[in-house]
């Protein structure tokens, strides 16, 4: 007997490299199998859980709206410092116009005014009052000065030369080289035909200020020629300052308020959404508090922790005795109940939390009610709806059958026998409950207040309805950033901040009572 | 086990209806002495794990009294009646170990904590599972398990143990072996135990006394002996053991000596004990048990019964031979004869006389 056994072992000892290889071979079919059985769900949830939630994570810091609409300006300020305390240069202001020209014609400054008016009011209008402005600066006497000394000025085939030469050798000529890159840039975008199209002012302006402060120039063909001959001439060109058009369209541009903060933001990614989500605030002399009056973001999610905590102890206080009487009424009285139970789920959510504020308001049906009993005083009616009482009582009543349903599915595992059980050995009812059938009932409620926790925290439709300013939860301030304010990022990172705290607060839970304790049936 | 005479637990005319309609248990008298085995057997859905709740307190009773220990417990709630009781799964707690289990009903008593472990040990001695109080429920076979329950049921002391089909869920091996143990520590503890199961062979061996339970009602209390060779009618003569019933008419009846005479369907006319017989011409069932009957002539007496019967099959089970005969118009007379030196197989088709003493046939009521 030992014998065949032994010999067996030796012949797959042998084999057994090839078993295992045929083993995974049978093995992968098997996983592509069910892979592809769960492919249609796997995708969706990819689509739309998945992806929007990366995406999510990814708006809470991205930034690039200032690099990409300002990429001059975000150069030119590097040298520039907000503790210097002064207004930047006359070269920062120039870069300045080159790109709200193009962004004006291409109408992304508003947004971008937008973008940073987040950070320091008034941003939006500067940047919508001189963009209107911008290609009505004075600087066209540049343009009719270098087409006075060279018609050839005012050719679009001159500058179109000038590009390719510039295209080789940009610091020849830095600031042209860069406006013609706006300038291309621009007519791309609009489809126009850089052979017909007449140069820009920013063009001459650039060209002008290169000259005077001595580029080298171009040094061959007919461009070197005519830039040549322009320099001569450029020292007696009457001159304009870019600085004082814009101060001339509104002096808040002498404010190193505006430029911090342009430069504040000028990174590709930024940490001021979170910031701002717990109240502190990213400006030109770096991390500070919100002021006072400012914060709310870290109140609103400690009162949607404390709230949402509420709500949840409210289901189980009320819930634990509905699951206790639906998994042990004789069927046909269980029946009925558990139809009372579900019966809210075939209402609409809007209808229910309407129907509380019919029954709370201050001239409702319970008011009425205790007014009548003479329980409260007709002026002395209760503040029952538009504050926290309200959103508590109207998400209770709500997520009540979702910790029901655990509780309940929990429970009817649990056999009559055990209390029968623990009173033949002589404990009271009480103790029977207390020291047999709760324990066992712990997975339930476990499972019912994850589930009535997690749903409420992130609960926004009742508390908006019936939750007034008092009682409402920082989705709400989420849903008004996305769909109000338009302050995406912000939404984003306030959404992040939630997902984390879930994250470690079903963490904490693992670790305190362990998820293998929470049973759904 | 001597049984005492003054009764410890008694049903009194207890009636129980779950629904007001239909009695569930009608009218049960028993009184079950002091340190007594019995046995509550019968079909399932016949009513005895009804009348072990009441005695628990788990269920009321509809109608009648039940005592224990004189007194009337009808409204005394289950934690204060005392009773240990071992259930079919066991319903061991399975959120404690296996020592939290047994030292639970020494909390609810308020018992200090070194009596509780001294008792506790003591009663996993008892059953033979000292090492095993710190395993949960789950991580211990049934075996297992259905001794910590019933080591626990036992733990506090308890006067009267109620076990309900306590073996139902064990193999055979396992269960025969507990019905052993469960008797031992009945005899060694001096406890009154009420036994309910509808497994007649465990009812036979284990106990003092049998209730055979049908339909509500005791059939009949016996101690096992009695039970199997005197059955009072046709329903425990079939429920317990293997029968064969011929069914017939009262031709005669002799009240003196117990003695009635049937006509059987096929026209013969046979002689049986009286038991259940009222009056000549009423209808019968004549019950033999088949290791009662004999076919070989030397091995009766001249005063047996007789009669013609053909083999219809044989079947041969190591210790006896199964004879399945046609007698009397009936083809499934069963006989079993011992597989004695020299004995053999009966051919299939031969015609032979078996007969049986008139003491065997006991004429019982029809059903
Ligand atoms: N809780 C109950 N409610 C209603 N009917 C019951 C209940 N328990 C048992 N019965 C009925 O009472 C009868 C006897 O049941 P039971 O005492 O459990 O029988 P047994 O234990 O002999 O199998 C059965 O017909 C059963 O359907
Ligand atoms: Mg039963």
């Amino acid at each position: 007997m030992s014998d065949i056994a032994e010999s067996d072992d030796r012949i797959s000892a042998e084999g057994s490299r090839d078993l295992k290889r045929s083993l995974n071979r049978a093995l992968r079919a098997q996983k592509m199998r069910a892979l592809m059985l769960i492919a249609p769900l796997l995708i969706f949830i990819l689509v739309t859980f998945i992806a929007p939630i990366v995406d999510m994570l990814f708006r809470s810091v991205e930034n690039e709206i200032v690099s990409d609409t300002l990429p001059r300006t975000v150069l030119a300020l590097d040298d520039w410092e907000y503790t210097s305390g002064e207004t930047p240069s006359e070269a920062v202001f120039a870069a300045l116009y080159y790109d709200l020209f193009v962004a004006a014609e291409l109408k992304e400054h508003t947004r971008l005014g937008s973008r940073l008016n987040y950070e320091t009011t008034g941003i939006s209008s500067l940047f919508r009052k001189s963009g209107r402005r911008v290609d009505r600066f004075d600087t066209d006497i540049y343009a009719d000065q270098f087409t006075a000394l060279d018609p050839a000025w005012g050719e679009p085939a001159t500058w179109t030369m000038m590009s390719e030469a510039l295209d080789d050798d940009p610091d020849a000529l830095p600031e042209t080289a860069s406006a013609l890159e706006g300038w291309h840039h621009l007519l791309k975008v609009e489809r126009d035909d850089p052979a017909t199209e007449a140069p820009a002012d920013i063009l001459f302006t650039a060209l002008y200020r290169d000259l005077s402060a001595g580029a080298p120039g171009l040094n061959d063909g007919d461009l070197a020629a005519m830039t040549a001959t322009a320099r001569q001439a450029v020292d007696g060109f009457e001159t304009v300052s870019i600085r004082d058009q814009f101060v001339d369209v509104d002096d808040s541009w002498l404010d190193p308020e505006i430029w911090g903060t342009i430069k504040a933001y000028a990174p590709k990614y930024t940490i001021g959404y979170f910031l701002k989500s717990v109240d502190y605030q990213l400006t030109p002399e770096g991390i500070e508090k919100q002021p006072e009056d400012q914060q709310i973001y870290i109140r609103l999610f400690v009162r949607t922790l404390v709230m949402s905590l509420t709500i949840m102890v409210s289901c189980i206080v009320l819930g634990y005795p509905v699951a206790f009487l639906l998994a042990n009424l004789p069927m046909r009285y269980s029946n009925v109940l558990m139809i009372l139970v579900l019966l809210p789920f075939w209402t609409s959510l809007l209808v229910r939390t309407s129907a509380w504020k019919v029954l709370l308001q201050n001239q409702g049906v319970i008011n009425d009610i205790l007014v009548w009993l003479h329980i409260v005083s007709e002026s002395g009616r209760l503040a029952l709806i538009n504050n926290q009482t309200g959103t508590i009582i109207a998400m209770t009543h709500i997520l009540l059958p979702f910790m029901i349903l655990p509780l309940y599915s929990v429970m009817q595992t649990i056999p009559p026998t055990y209390m029968r059980a623990a009173k033949s050995l002589g404990a009271t009812d009480w103790t029977a409950f207390w020291r047999v059938y709760f324990p066992q009932s712990v997975p339930g409620i476990g499972a019912g207040s994850i589930l009535v926790f997690i749903l409420a925290i992130g609960y926004y439709i009742t508390p908006e309805l019936v939750g007034g300013t008092s009682g409402i939860f920082i989705s709400n301030r989420i849903a008004y950033h996305i769909s109000s304010s338009l302050n995406w990022g912000l939404a984003a990172a306030l959404g992040s901040i939630l997902l984390v705290a879930v994250l470690m607060l079903y963490w904490a839970y693992d670790r305190i009572v362990g998820i293998d304790n929470v049973k759904l049936g | 086990m001597q049984k005492s005479d003054d009764a410890f637990v008694v049903f009194d005319r207890v009636q129980k209806s779950y629904d007001g309609e239909n009695l569930v248990v009608k009218d049960l008298n028993l009184s079950i002495g002091k340190g007594e085995f019995v046995t509550m057997l019968g079909p399932s859905g016949s009513g005895k794990t009804t009348c072990l709740m009441m005695l628990a307190g788990f269920e009321s009773a509809t109608n009648g009294e039940i005592l224990l220990d004189g007194t009337n417990i009808n409204n005394v709630p289950p934690h204060k009646r005392g009773i240990g009781m071992v259930f079919q799964n066991y319903a061991l707690f399975p959120h404690m170990t296996v020592g939290e289990n047994l030292s639970f009903p020494l909390e609810v008593r308020k018992m200090g904590k070194s009596e509780r472990e001294t008792k506790v040990k003591h009663a996993l001695d008892m059953v033979q599972m000292g090492a095993f109080a710190n395993r949960r429920p789950a991580q211990m076979s049934g075996g297992q398990q259905q001794r910590i329950a019933l080591a626990r049921a036992l733990v506090f002391d308890p006067e009267l143990v109620l076990m309900d089909e306590p073996l139902g869920a064990l193999d055979k091996q396992l269960r025969e072996h507990m019905q052993f143990e469960i008797k031992a520590l009945h005899e060694r503890l001096g406890i009154t135990v009420v036994y309910v199961t509808h497994d007649q062979g465990e009812a036979l061996t284990m106990s003092d006394r049998v209730a055979v339970f049908n339909d509500g009602r005791i059939q009949q209390l016996a101690p096992p002996d009695d039970l199997y060779e005197r059955p009072q009618n046709s329903f425990v003569a079939q429920f317990i053991g293997e029968n064969n019933k011929i069914p017939g008419k009262v031709e005669s009846l002799d009240e003196a000596r117990g003695i009635c005479q049937i006509r059987l369907g096929s026209g013969e006319l046979i002689e049986a004990t009286a038991v259940n017989i009222r009056k000549v011409g009423q209808d019968t069932l004549v019950s033999i048990r088949p290791e009662r009957v004999e076919f070989d002539p030397e091995r009766m007496a001249p005063d047996w019964y007789l009669i013609d019967a053909e083999v219809i099959d044989v079947v041969y089970m190591g210790d006896i031979y199964r004879t399945v005969l046609r007698v009397a118009g009936t083809d499934d007379f069963v006989m079993k004869t011992r597989n004695t030196l020299g004995a053999e197989k009966l051919p299939r088709g031969q015609k032979i006389k078996i007969g049986w003493h008139p003491e065997d046939a006991r004429a019982l009521n029809p059903i």
